[in-house]
């Protein structure tokens, strides 16, 4: 069931289109971000709201990388894996956060704190490498930065 | 050397804010526009000869141009703020420290083609720009500059920030003409352009974020200055960056025209110590190589074109004589296998293939006929063989890697091994 709050939200992002079906994907971001992630229940419900098939709808949410259709943990790190990223070696502080957290992509900790994703370049190449955790950009990052990077999250 | 569009960003990287840009002659540019017919405008634009800085580089003027001049209504304009190429973080910074500048920016263009609605589509990764933009709409709105009879010129237009979420192809235009409309990112076919049918069917025109920035300035002093700031025939300035191995990575804005060894040697600060530059992607992931003898080719459209490749975003990738080649290849094509849309069957099912080869020969795992068969794929995803631009783009790396990295990718399937990742592991070892 969607929340009040939410479909204030979702009628709002309807106001602003010609149609219904056009506020799909803002739809979908509402959702998530009051659940962190769409479940099938939410998209059955979005989509009846919107007067669509929860096919079509799926077809939609599925497309784009951001909208999380398995369960995310609290926090979400997007490491980029893009071309500077990789010239200037991601690949060993990907590493080490799979070490520190015992997971790979994809995988959230037991605990539900983080879950670990693979990200696009994030257009912050200069400063490579890069990754962000929920809102906040993490640049040049350094491997004895990591640890106390990931405190300040819990 | 005048750096009309970056000269004011704080030092601290604040946006500033409404009366600051006002400070420094914002919104004066809006206000001269408006003594002058949309016409004028396309026709001063049109002169200037300003090219698309999204990385097609196709004269602004003559894009708004192809729109219907009635009085039909809705017309949009869009801002094209989508920046996902790899390799590209040249509009972030102007979006981030000058949100007015493009907010002027877009009312210019919009006026130019008599939009009453416009969209900033924005990267959903840059959280700072759309605060930014968000409050600056905000501070427009309150002063006059957006909404109804703007400074009292009987000229209308909304403005609105849509972030998105998440995927390469939502950077052509039509592909994020239907991401806006609520629906997968795939291209659609063209004709009918945008121009004459776009966002809900309606004219529509989708500009790039430095492209909207140049607008105020050019309205402000004229073409000729703009054509002026230019070393070469393809006028003003433009955002360049470099990014990799480089002692100081970083974007400038710059005359357009600098070559690429003043890019890297000057203004990136030179190689890191030790290592040599190998080859460079001039402008972003779907780029072709530019090697040692292109050091001094002109960055701008014509010059990049005649050396084989594209200017693109103009922010360069370095490739140094300790980065393996064909892992560089292999990550960009990586990037472009997963970002595909999947609409169709070359792209989808070729890219995939590509990377697969491509992971087969870096491991050590490659076998003889497979250079003839990446080959093979630089034509068959080339230009004419698929729905849109972004396999064509995907091959531009590879078939330039292939032409002047050759050697690399032999030696791995002769040798069964890239020597590049043991030289690494042995630095590691000695470190330690």
């Amino acid at each position: 069931m969607l929340s009040t709050e939410e479909i204030k939200e979702i009628e709002h992002a309807i106001k602003l289109v010609p149609h219904k079906k056009a506020a799909s994907v803002e739809a979908l971001k509402v959702v998530q971000e009051h659940r962190r992630w769409v479940s099938d229940e939410s998209l059955r419900d979005v989509a009846k709201f919107l007067d669509m098939s929860p096919e079509e709808l799926d077809s939609v949410a599925t497309f784009y990388n951001m909208i999380f259709r398995k369960e995310v943990g609290k926090h979400v790190i997007l490491v980029c894996d893009s071309i500077s990223c990789w010239v200037m070696g991601y690949e060993n502080l990907r590493d080490q956060l799979f070490n520190r957290l015992g997971i790979k992509y994809g995988e959230t900790t037991p605990d539900g704190l983080f879950t670990v994703l693979p990200n696009c370049c994030l257009g912050t190449c200069d400063c490579a490498p890069a990754f962000m955790i929920d809102h906040d950009l993490y640049r040049n990052v350094k491997e004895e930065q990591l640890e106390e990077i990931l405190k300040r999250y819990d | 050397m005048e750096k009309p569009l970056t000269e004011h960003i704080r030092k601290d990287g604040r946006p500033l804010t409404l009366k600051e840009y006002e400070a420094i002659g914002g919104y004066q540019a809006l206000r001269k526009m408006l003594k002058m017919t949309p016409k004028e405008v396309q026709a001063l634009v049109k002169d200037s000869n300003l090219r698309g800085r999204g990385g097609a580089g196709f004269s602004t003027g003559l894009k708004w141009s192809f729109v219907p001049q009635d009085d039909t209504k809705p017309k949009y304009l869009i801002t094209n703020a989508d920046e996902m190429e790899p390799g590209t973080f040249k509009d972030r910074i102007l979006l981030e420290c000058t949100p007015h500048q493009l907010i002027e920016g877009m009312i210019c263009a919009a006026y130019a083609i008599q939009a009453n609605i416009s969209y900033v589509y924005l990267r959903w990764a840059y959280k700072t720009a759309a605060q930014a933009i968000l409050n600056a709409i905000d501070e427009a709105e309150n002063a006059g500059y957006l909404g109804k009879n703007i400074l009292g010129s009987g000229y209308d237009l909304e403005m609105h920030l849509h972030t998105g979420v998440g995927r390469y192809m939502c950077g052509e235009e039509t592909a994020l003409l239907n991401s806006l409309e609520g629906k997968r990112a795939n291209p659609r076919a063209k004709p009918p352009f945008p121009q004459v049918s776009g966002l809900f069917g309606r004219p529509t025109i989708v500009n790039n974020v430095e492209t909207l920035c140049c607008l105020p300035h050019i309205i402000n002093n004229g073409s000729e200055w703009f054509k002026k700031l230019s070393l070469t025939a393809d006028a003003g300035t433009k955002l360049y960056g470099v990014s990799g191995k480089v002692k100081k990575p970083g974007a400038w804005e710059l005359p357009m025209g600098v070559t690429l060894r003043e890019l890297i040697e000057e203004h990136a600060g030179g190689m890191q110590d030790g290592l040599k530059f190998r080859g460079a992607l001039p402008g972003g992931a779907s780029t072709d190589f530019l090697v040692e003898q292109h050091l001094d080719v002109k960055m701008d459209y014509t010059s990049v074109a005649a050396a084989g490749s594209r200017l693109g975003t103009g922010t360069v990738v370095v490739l140094d004589d300790k980065t393996c080649p064909v892992g560089f290849v292999k990550n960009l094509e990586h990037f472009f296998a997963q970002e595909s849309c999947g609409f169709c069957t070359p792209c989808r099912e070729g890219l995939p293939w590509v990377e697969k080869i491509l992971t087969a020969i870096d491991a050590g795992e490659g076998n003889s006929d497979d250079i003839k068969l990446l080959e093979h794929h630089t034509r068959y995803l080339g230009p004419g063989n698929t729905f849109c631009a972004f396999a064509p783009g995907a091959m531009e790396p590879l078939q330039s890697a292939l032409k002047y990295f050759r050697d690399d990718f032999e030696k791995h399937i002769h040798d069964k091994k890239c020597s590049y990742k043991l030289i690494a592991n042995a630095l590691i070892h000695e470190a330690s």
